[in-house]
């Protein structure tokens, strides 16, 4: 049987169900935000735990030149090692029909006529190559895709110098190349870049190294430290060339992975908690406001004996559906694009072949607990005030609120005031806490919808930096090995290139005190026209002659070093010497983390000529496919990667990503701003309602009264604009705090057109709130006010 | 159309086979049956009547706030049943003053400002202060409601709907909240705006000892008119006692 109150309380839901709805579009767009980046970054943790489970990953990886055999099983005998097979790894140039541009492509040997033991590949399409087929290939799935390749079809592949022909017969994922992208490039490029895998015995044939490998990789017994297993493998594959064995942590796809999860990681808890606090904020002051004006009804349910808790509980159960309300519609919307979410990740930047899709419990505890606590603080505290009256004082109308002359007239302007715009000002300022609430509810809609859209204009503003102004080279060449200066001669003569600038680079670890990171030591033009360095204020500046200078987040966040200190430069190449480099530079760099000397000064440390390891070139205008199809005729040039194609690829992959995670976060900011202004126009109306039907008795215009009641709202709403925006500028410099990786970090630039959107919805949902306040005020009931005291 | 010059005894309404049908769901509560009636210039007319005896429903349809289910009402030469709303709005910002039970007074205003706030959109209203100082307010002009008695209100509501100078003044229980000192006190304000500026003045209430001060009581029963009575002595205000 349902008792009488609860009765009370459905109806009075379906009264206020235009205010409920809105009340819950406020948490539903708190509450999917929070769904949707943690289920997103709950499921792609998980899809890769179970991904590298399933196929192996291995855990440590080494190259070298060149081992015999036989050295594979000392070091199997390596104290820890669990599993451990050798490779042969040859860097590739793929010709695909009927695409002009280089592609570059890496191939690995598969043991003959075994499962690999580590890093199985996950088979889309097709199958494995038949043992000790010549020219049977599998593909890396993006490659294929990117370029319609299925089993069956064929292309071709220069590997050692040799033109090869090879045939597709499968389509496959690797735990090891679930993010795919060539050296030196900043994003991966799906059409220029692939990764193949095909027989032992057939790749060693093609690559000289029967009997030998140069690649290894090694899982690990359970427990085993890391460490100790790369330092006795460094020992041991020294002498045949080894580069420096590493773990998963320095592994390239898995530290890019990494690095966008942690990126995830952020913006699923940035960007929650900023809805979430600002959902709950307006929650608190909408049910405040919308309990208040309950107050003779409460007056009423004590006076027929209802304790203080009876009535509390009745409210709280009121807030309580809504919140639940609320929490279901943003739970299963931000299910719903949590998926879409994750979809578009694993289309656009890693390749898992499978979506472990979970929504954890205590996510949506989470987002109940939040809910429910913002719903109910509002719910208390303004049932507490109501109760505590006695209940004939609470039946009475309110006394009426003392009213002073508004500061604003007390300058002496009240000759320009007519009596309704004296109205909207004092009520305004007589009852400040409530305007001011008000205000920061509406500024923070408007400060959500610039936080939700900022990261276009960032990514635009950080590749202009990056592209324009930093690496304006069209094409940086790689060379299949370090070569004298005079092959820049050649690309000189080549027909469209305008400039050339070699440059040398070197694989090292850099390390400072206890810190190292693994990366590339760039030798530069001092003075390039190409490619630059840039100081704090994004102007470029000439490279000092001795010493590095660092990107400033490799300097600040990751080695924790200063201009000064001294760095210790680990070279993986050729003697590897281990030397002693002053930090004489900090070069503000938004895109990935580089190290930067002159040229020279790095070939005198190397104690070498003036070697190149690559180029970067300028090209005319209309003639990229001529100077394309030059570039892949030269057998000496391995790779190359054009700056357009950069481009393009960051904004099909991370920024296919981030702009869809943002339009969302602006929809749901919307609902989030609509909600706001909405539930302050139609709480304004409720407390008003009986002042302008006596207004309207008096003779005013439905005109008239609109002007008093709509004119408060875009007053506080033009008031909260401004600092909405200031507003706006804090959170999305938090989240800027928030956001830094080594592959990107946002820059805090806020375009016109944040301000606009930002300002835009707030005034359009006030628009609409206006609309719908219009026509209340077209029904107002006269008669029933001459007769009503509240 | 302005009211200035009309004759002494001008009838200010005029209404025929009026009639009020509330539908309230299934059910139609009949609020007056077929009721007739003239007001003239200059009279004090009080409606007596119990609780849904119909005369806040008249009182309504005469102010245009609400409108008859058949029959007519006049206003001088003017009809006001068939106008819509703007043509209402605009009859009762011109010609007509309210008096509410509960005031109704703008707390965000000060005496003088509630005042202003009508006669600022009327044509040819006299100064707030002169209308405050009719009511003998002339002290408190610059006090808000919150700072004013129950009575002081009342009268401030008084001032606010004379001082459009309108022809027709329509008190619904004016005293209804108050007690009877403070209730005589805003009954003489009532008495000396129908003297002094001689506007119909139609007050609602159903304490008889009030009815001793009209020229004429119209008692209303379940809708209809059940007597018309003309005070041959009409009482001041001062002397009634509640």
């Amino acid at each position: 049987m349902i008792s009488a109150l609860d009765l009370k309380l459905l109806r009075d839901l379906w009264h206020l169900r235009g205010q409920a709805l809105a009340i819950a579009a406020v948490i539903m767009g708190g509450v999917a935000t929070l769904v949707m980046s943690l289920t997103t970054y709950d499921s792609l943790v998980r899809t890769r735990d179970r991904f590298y489970a399933d196929y192996r990953f291995a855990q440590v990886f080494a190259l070298l030149e060149r081992a015999p055999e036989s050295l594979a099983e000392r070091l199997r005998e390596i104290p820890g090692v669990d599993r451990l097979e050798t490779r042969v790894r040859a860097g590739v140039k793929l010709e695909v029909a009927g695409f002009a541009d280089p592609i570059t492509g890496l191939i690995f040997s598969l043991p003959d006529g075994a499962e690999p033991e580590l890093n199985r590949l996950h088979l889309k399409r097709g199958r494995l190559p038949a043992p000790y087929s010549p020219d049977e290939i599998v593909l890396s799935d993006t490659f294929a895709d990117a370029h319609g390749l299925q089993p069956g079809d064929r292309l071709a592949a220069i590997i050692n110098g040799r033109w090869q022909r090879l045939t597709v017969v499968g389509v496959a994922v690797s735990p090891e190349y679930v993010y795919q992208i060539a050296p030196g490039a900043m994003f991966p490029d799906f059409k220029r870049y692939g990764v193949l895998w095909m027989s032992r015995a057939s790749l060693a044939s093609a690559y000289d190294m029967q009997g030998a490998f140069n690649n290894l990789t090694l899982s690990l017994a359970p427990g085993t430290p890391v460490q100790p297993v790369i330092d006795r493998l460094d020992l041991l594959l020294t002498r045949y060339g080894g580069t420096g064995a590493f773990g998963r942590e320095d592994q390239f796809s898995n530290r890019f992975l990494t690095e966008e999860l942690k990126q995830l990681r952020t913006t699923a808890r940035i960007f929650p908690a900023i809805f979430l606090g600002v959902a709950a904020f307006l929650l608190n002051v909408v049910v405040s406001r919308l309990i208040t004006l309950q107050r003779g009804e409460i007056a009423i349910l004590k006076a027929f004996g209802y304790g203080h808790l009876a009535i509390g509980w009745h409210f709280i159960k009121l807030v309580a559906l809504v919140t639940l309300l609320g929490v279901a519609a943003g739970t299963a919307l931000g299910a719903w694009f949590g998926q879409g979410l994750a979809a578009v990740y694993m289309e656009t930047t890693f390749r898992f072949p499978y979506l472990d899709y979970v929504l954890r419990a205590e996510v949506v505890l989470i987002a109940l607990t939040v809910g429910m606590l913002a719903g109910l603080c509002g719910a208390l505290m303004a049932v507490a005030r109501a109760v505590r009256l006695p209940p004939a004082e609470g039946m009475r109308p309110e006394a009426p609120v003392a009213y002073r002359a508004t500061f604003v007239e007390r300058m002496g302007l009240k000759h320009h005031l007519g009596q309704p715009s004296r109205m909207i000002l004092r009520h305004i300022e007589r009852r400040p806490v409530k305007s001011l609430l008000t205000v920061l509810g509406i500024a923070c809609a408007c400060a959500l919808m610039m936080v939700g859209n900022y990261q276009k204009g960032a990514i635009d503003f950080m590749l202009d930096i990056q592209f324009r102004q930093a690496a304006r080279e069209d094409v940086s060449v790689t060379f299949i090995e370090s070569t004298s200066g005079r092959a820049l001669n050649e690309l000189r003569t080549l027909p469209g290139v305008y400039h050339v600038e070699g440059y040398r680079s070197v694989p090292v670890i850099l390390r400072h005190q206890h810190l190292s990171y693994r990366t590339s030591l760039y030798g530069i033009a001092p003075e390039g026209v190409l490619h630059r360095t840039l100081d704090s204020r994004l102007r470029p500046v000439a490279l000092p002659p001795d010493g590095v200078v660092l990107t400033d987040h490799l300097a600040r966040a990751i080695l924790h070093v200063g201009v000064g200190d001294t760095l210790t430069v680990e070279v993986l190449e050729g003697r590897r010497p281990v030397l002693q480099v002053p930090v004489l530079g900090i070069t503000k760099q938004y895109l990935g983390v580089s190290a930067y000397m002159r040229q020279d000064a790095l070939n005198a440390l190397m104690r070498e000529g003036p070697v190149v390891s690559g180029a970067y070139l300028g090209i005319d205008q209309g003639s990229e496919a001529q100077v394309y199809a030059d570039l892949n005729a030269r057998p000496r040039v391995l790779g190359m990667v054009a700056n357009s194609a950069s481009i393009e690829s960051f904004y099909a992959t991370i920024g296919e990503f981030v702009l869809f995670y943002n339009t969302i976060a602006t929809l749901l900011a919307a609902s989030i701003g609509f909600g706001v202004v909405y539930n302050s126009a139609r709480i304004a109306l409720s407390e008003r309602s009986r002042e302008l039907a006596s207004l309207r008795v008096l003779g005013f215009t439905h005109g008239e009264i609109a002007y008093i009641l709509l004119g408060e709202l875009a007053l506080l709403t033009l008031l909260a604009i401004p600092v909405g925006f200031l507003l706006g500028v804090g959170l999305t410099g938090i989240l800027v705090l928030a956001f830094k990786t080594d592959l990107y970090r946002l820059p805090l630039i806020l375009e016109p057109s944040n301000y606009a959107l930002g300002a835009s919805v707030v005034l359009a949902s006030a628009l609409v709130s206006g609309l719908i306040l219009w026509r209340r005020l077209g029904r107002l009931e006269l008669v029933a006010v001459l007769k009503t005291r509240e | 159309m302005n009211t200035a010059p009309l004759p002494p005894n001008a009838a200010i309404f005029r209404a025929q086979h009026l009639t009020k049908i509330y539908r309230m769901g299934e059910v139609e509560v009949p609020a007056l049956r077929s009721i007739d009636l003239t007001l003239c210039r200059g009279e004090l007319v009080v409606l007596l009547g119990p609780s849904g005896s119909g005369k806040s429903t008249l009182l309504n349809i005469l102010g245009g706030l609400d409108t008859p289910t058949s029959g007519d009402v006049w206003y001088l030469d003017r009809k006001l049943t068939g106008a819509n709303d703007r043509e209402l709005t605009q009859f009762r910002r011109e010609h007509v003053g309210f008096v509410f039970q509960f005031y109704n007074l703008i707390p965000s205003l000060t005496a003088r400002e509630n005042v202003a706030a009508v006669t600022e959109i009327t044509r040819n209203p006299m100064p707030p202060e002169e209308a405050l100082r009719l009511v003998g307010l002339e002290h408190r002009l610059d006090h808000f409601p919150a700072q004013l008695s129950g009575g002081e209100q009342q009268r401030v509501a008084i001032a606010r709907a004379i001082a459009k100078r309108p022809a027709v003044l329509l008190a619904d229980e004016p005293t209804g909240a108050l007690d009877s000192a403070t209730g005589v006190v805003v009954l003489e304000a009532l008495e000396r705006v129908n003297r002094e500026l001689g506007t119909l003045t139609v007050l609602i209430t159903h304490n008889a000892g009030i009815a001793e001060m009209a020229d004429r009581v119209i008692r209303l029963f379940d809708g209809r008119i059940a007597e018309i009575r003309r005070n041959a002595a009409k009482r001041a205000a001062c002397e009634l006692k509640w």
